[in-house]
């Protein structure tokens, strides 16, 4: 058993399924905003923001927002603990990403429920 | 003659690796990379490697192939010269002793996490402990590892954390023993695995099944096992 105290859930098991089920999440979301953008050819401010609006688009989002802040924290911790051997960098960079996740979020639930 | 460019390094003589060129003459025949080696080792003694069983049995002479993991002695040109030219340099990844010589420590360390052994705590029967044929059967793909580390040496995870990931060898081992119906300690095995270094740093590139020289598929094993943690803890 290897320690990890950075890892998402310190669990492997656990940033695995995370790692999957937000993949999942996301993918839908892409596909779900893809075809909003071409059955939409003129698309205007109007036609977006009614389309972020509505309560189940916002709650796709926020779920896609939190899907991208997990996924993202694993797959960049994943590639810290192998491409950053000294301790001092790999703890900085661990800590940028960590709270660039964090402002992405709430910068996110700013936008899509601030309005 | 086939054109053989060998890595060389010797840490008390060299400052650093350089490879050094021989010609070999074939006759022609679709030689092993191990035959070659030894006419090569006649023309120049002080060319170091291991070999033992000559047949792919003993793992002893895995080495990098024209940038391939192999053993030498079941490697035929045929298979892999290109443009008449072979390459041969250590396994990737881990420190060179000497030319074509590897440490294996770290390999071996791995292998040892995964207690590579029966664990019962029942009492031992009279005779000796039955499996069915079925039983038996899940052991077919996984016992036959004869730890060459061509695999664990040809995966980039390993090469990054040989210290934390465990490897497609000693997973596969790991799961040899998670799958044996003779085994009681499977939940003390799983717990051990559970973090996000010892299984988890497989992404399934599966350089280890293109290597093999047994032909056995690691990173269906590893599969096997994030199964059986996924089985437990949900």
């Amino acid at each position: 058993m290897v320690t990890s105290i950075t890892s998402f859930g310190r669990s492997g098991l656990y940033d695995w399924l995370v790692q999957r089920i937000t993949a999942l999440v996301l993918g839908c979301y892409t596909v779900f905003l893809v075809v909003f953008f071409l059955s939409n050819p003129g698309l205007n401010f109007q036609d977006w923001t009614s389309l972020h609006a509505q309560l189940p688009v916002r709650i796709f989002s926020l779920m896609a927002l939190f899907s991208l802040g997990a996924h993202c924290w694993i797959g960049l911790w994943s590639v810290s603990t192998d491409y950053i051997k000294p301790f001092g960098y790999r703890f900085l960079f661990q800590v940028v990403v960590g709270a660039a996740m964090f402002i992405y979020i709430v910068w996110g639930i700013q936008l899509l429920w601030g309005f | 003659m086939l054109n053989v460019s060998i890595y060389r390094y010797h840490p008390e003589q060299d400052e650093k690796p350089h490879m050094q060129d021989f010609q070999v003459d074939t006759s022609g025949k679709d030689l092993m990379v191990l035959d070659v080696l030894f006419s090569i080792k006649e023309q120049d003694s002080s060319v170091v490697f291991r070999r033992s069983c000559r047949e792919g049995v003993c793992g002893s002479d895995g080495m990098n192939i024209n940038g391939k993991n192999g053993l030498a002695c079941i490697t035929p040109l045929s298979s892999c010269v290109k443009k008449n030219k072979l390459v041969l340099r250590p396994l990737p990844g881990l420190p060179v002793v000497r030319d074509l010589v590897v440490d294996m420590g770290q390999f071996y360390k791995q292998y040892e996490k995964v207690k590579p052994y029966l664990l019962n705590d029942t009492p031992a029967p009279a005779i000796e402990r039955l499996q069915t044929p079925q039983e038996r059967a899940k052991l077919d793909g996984l016992y036959e590892c004869i730890l060459c580390a061509c695999c664990s040496t040809a995966c980039p995870s390993f090469w990054w954390n040989p210290d934390k990931f465990i490897g497609p060898a000693g997973l596969l081992q790991s799961y040899r023993f998670l799958a044996d119906s003779r085994d009681t300690a499977t939940q003390e095995r799983l717990a051990e695995l559970d973090d996000p270094f010892s299984v988890f740093r497989c992404h399934g590139i599966m350089n280890c099944v293109n290597v093999c020289p047994k032909g056995l598929n690691p990173t269906r094993a590893i599969g096997h096992i994030r199964n059986m943690l996924l089985d437990r803890a949900t």
